[in-house]
């Protein structure tokens, strides 16, 4: 498939007098895996960020294209880019709802589905609207999602409690809970041992073949060599390399920005050292 | 701490130094008085007095000491007396309703009274508990909406000369809408900062009554406020057809009009109760609890944090509000001193004693810091009937009593009476989560 689905277009932000991100604009396609990757401070989540309303481009459009509808993301409400334009995200740093079960969040994340209004969610209170069969369908969603990430038998257990690893792939449930058509992961390897890295990919290719598109930051290159379509590479806020996988690796600038550019004079005093 | 014991002579040397401090900053406070006599300043010695509090100390000291081995060392743990009372807790609440429903019908007037008085805290807190517990919102002026509710009723029915029924719904629509009005600027503030903001609120809605004479009749308040009716049927001993006594034939006396007040406040507070039960298991409830945990998270899933915030401020506004007519109405007068800081505080340290969230705990709490400090004039009482004779006045140090006992509770339990959350929904079965892991909201 090569249907655009999320267009970034010379996006720029700026903090004050930094700027994170300059003139910056790929475009993800549609069932694809799109891997954002880049040396720390490069602007990958600024870049996130933008994509999901938390911060507002200085300028710039972020469009996303699904179906026949386009949604200005850069001019979305925060909220309404997940309701709305189905865009989902997680964090870098967990965010989970600790005090509530794995089941409840999985509940909370299909909010808009159980509750259309407010005037919804305060009928409920009196059994009128439907409202039973809405939870029952949420609850069966929740656990198709649960069996998906293999924590079935976690479901009543608080969130704050799980392990690490068991977190990740909760948050990962509960963004998928929303019916996303993108979802975006902020480092989703971080932290995990190989084994639950593969399980990770495996997942994420599960839920590409589910017909949902992925966007992923990620550190962990042998996850994003394996699993991604696409990959764009970000130093110092600008885009340096696009592509597939294999063109990607093989960019002299992306190399360079990885294992750190030095003058061509640096090199040369290296290559007269070594000489001698 | 150490269950080390320590040699003697150390605990000596400690104790001994203890009471050389106390030596020290006693000997001019206590051992020395200057007393005005016509024949000028007299200074007075009193190394009796000094000898006493400093020999008090040595042996207060020691005896600590002594105490911190003798210490069992572990004692019952937080979690163990936390499970003792979940688990007695299925049978606490149906006994505290049942008794609820028949004291009246067993006691005299003033256990009635401070029954209502206690059911009308009852009510605030759980009102209280859906912004502060559920939602996480910090407020310190839900005495306001208590004041919009009271003077809704009060303005109405001596204005408009509407009955307590018709105007319930309307006071308590009102003060939703100044709950809105309240949640519109502090959307953007968390914590401290809400906290703040919300305290101000509280005061400007009791200047405002006190200087808008025109209106509210200022600091005098206002008075001859109707009495509600049952179906219309007066509670007074004018002998009308309409009136209760006669039309159930039965003699009149004040004790029906205060039972049916009883029964209407609780009829209020369990409507509250059922209420926050019942919308903590459905959506709005469970994104209250989710914009608690974690607001940014919520804006992630889709949910709109503004209008979460408001109906959190709306619908715990509008049972301030029905508490407000009804405290209006039962008192029959109402003026600003009646919504002071003061009663925002005391309703917030029900809700945070008895554990944010809590219904049951609200309850006890109010039970406790209301019914107790009640209960502390029939202290001497008590003890002349077990035959001590007693002027000690306790009623006037009650507050420094509860004050005390506060500090106590939230040095024991941090998390309120009754801490602990149960989930709302679950696959099997629902096993209650840890008070450590749920978060209290900043706001």
């Amino acid at each position: 498939m090569t249907t655009p689905l999320l267009s970034v277009d010379h996006l720029t932000m700026r903090f004050g007098g930094l700027t994170a991100v300059s003139a910056l604009s790929f475009v993800a396609r549609s069932g694809d895996i799109t891997a954002v990757i880049g040396p720390n401070g490069a602007g990958k989540t600024t870049v996130f960020n933008c994509i999901t309303g938390f911060y507002r481009p200085s300028s710039g459009t972020i469009t996303l294209a699904d179906g026949g509808a386009a949604h200005p993301l850069h001019a979305l409400p925060g909220h309404l880019i997940t309701r709305r334009a189905k865009v989902a995200r997680t964090f870098q740093n967990i965010r989970l709802f600790a005090g509530m079960t794995v089941l409840e969040n999985l509940m909370v994340a299909q909010h808009n589905m159980l509750m259309p209004s407010v005037v919804n969610g305060l009928l409920a209170v009196f059994g009128i609207g439907g409202y039973r069969q809405a939870q029952k369908r949420a609850i069966e969603k929740a656990t198709t999602w649960l069996e998906a990430v293999g924590l079935l038998g976690r479901a009543d257990d608080p969130a704050g409690a799980l392990p690490y690893g068991q977190q990740r792939r909760l948050e990962i449930a509960r963004a998928m809970c929303t019916d996303p058509v993108l979802l975006c992961l902020d480092e989703p390897a971080a932290g995990l041992n190989p084994r639950e890295s593969d399980e990770l990919s495996d997942l994420l290719m599960r839920i590409r073949a589910g017909g949902c598109s992925v966007l992923l930051i990620e550190h962990d290159m042998g996850v994003v060599m394996r699993i991604s379509d696409h990959i764009v590479v970000l130093d110092h806020g600008k885009k340096i390399s696009d592509g597939a996988p294999a063109e990607v690796r093989a960019d002299p600038k992306v190399i360079a920005a990885y294992l750190g550019e030095g003058d061509e004079d640096d090199i040369d005093q290296v290559a007269a050292e070594e000489a001698a | 701490m150490s269950a080390r014991p320590l040699p003697p002579a150390a605990m000596l040397r400690d104790a001994g130094l203890s009471a050389l401090v106390a030596l020290g900053l006693f000997v001019v406070l206590i051992g020395l008085k200057l007393t005005p006599t016509d024949a000028g300043m007299v200074l007075e010695q009193r190394w009796r007095a000094l000898a006493i509090v400093v020999a008090t100390v040595f042996v207060g000291r020691l005896l600590m000491l002594q105490w911190r081995v003798w210490r069992p060392a572990s004692a019952p743990t937080p979690r163990v007396l936390a499970e003792a009372l979940q688990r007695s807790g299925r049978w606490v609440a149906p006994l505290l309703l049942v008794v609820a429903v028949v004291l009246p019908l067993f006691s005299g007037r003033y256990v009635i009274d401070v029954g209502i008085l206690v059911l009308t805290y009852v009510m605030l807190g759980w009102g209280l508990n859906i912004v502060v517990g559920l939602a996480g919102l910090l407020d310190l002026g839900y005495v306001a909406f208590y004041a919009v509710g009271a003077y809704s009723y009060a303005l109405f029915s001596t204005t408009f000369h509407f009955g307590f029924w018709v105007t319930l719904p309307v006071a308590g629509l009102l003060a939703a809408c100044w709950g809105v009005i309240l949640g519109f600027p502090v959307l953007r503030l968390r914590g401290d900062y809400l906290a703040i903001v919300t305290l101000a609120f509280g005061e400007i809605i009791r200047v405002v009554l006190i200087n808008w004479t025109s209106f509210t009749g200022g600091p005098n308040g206002v008075s001859d406020i109707p009495r509600p009716t049952l179906f219309g049927l007066k509670f007074n001993g004018s002998g009308d057809p309409d009136t209760f006594a006669v039309f159930f034939g039965v003699d009149y006396s004040i004790t029906q009009r205060i039972m049916f007040l009883y029964y209407v406040i609780l009829g209020l507070a369990l409507l509250t109760n059922w209420v926050s039960l019942r919308l903590r298991r459905l959506p709005l409830g469970r994104a209250w609890e989710a914009l608690r945990e974690d607001e940014i998270a919520c804006r992630a899933l889709g949910i709109d944090v503004t209008v979460t915030k408001l109906t959190a401020f709306a619908i715990g506004a509008t049972f301030g509000g029905f508490a407000g007519a009804f405290f209006a109405t039962r008192q029959g007068f109402v003026s600003p001193e009646s919504f002071t800081f003061t009663e925002s505080a005391l309703v917030l340290a029900i809700v945070v004693l008895g554990g944010l969230g809590s219904q049951l705990g609200v309850a006890l709490a109010a039970l406790v810091m209301i019914g107790g400090t009640e209960a502390l004039r029939f202290v001497n009482d008590l003890l002349s009937s077990l035959g001590i004779q007693s002027d000690f006045d306790f009623t006037q140090y009650r507050m420094l009593v509860f004050g005390i006992a506060l500090v106590v509770v939230m040095v024991m339990r941090p998390r309120g009476l009754v801490s602990g959350r149960v989930p709302s929904v679950a696959l099997g079965q629902r096993t209650e989560i840890a008070a450590e892991l749920v978060a209290q909201g900043r706001g």
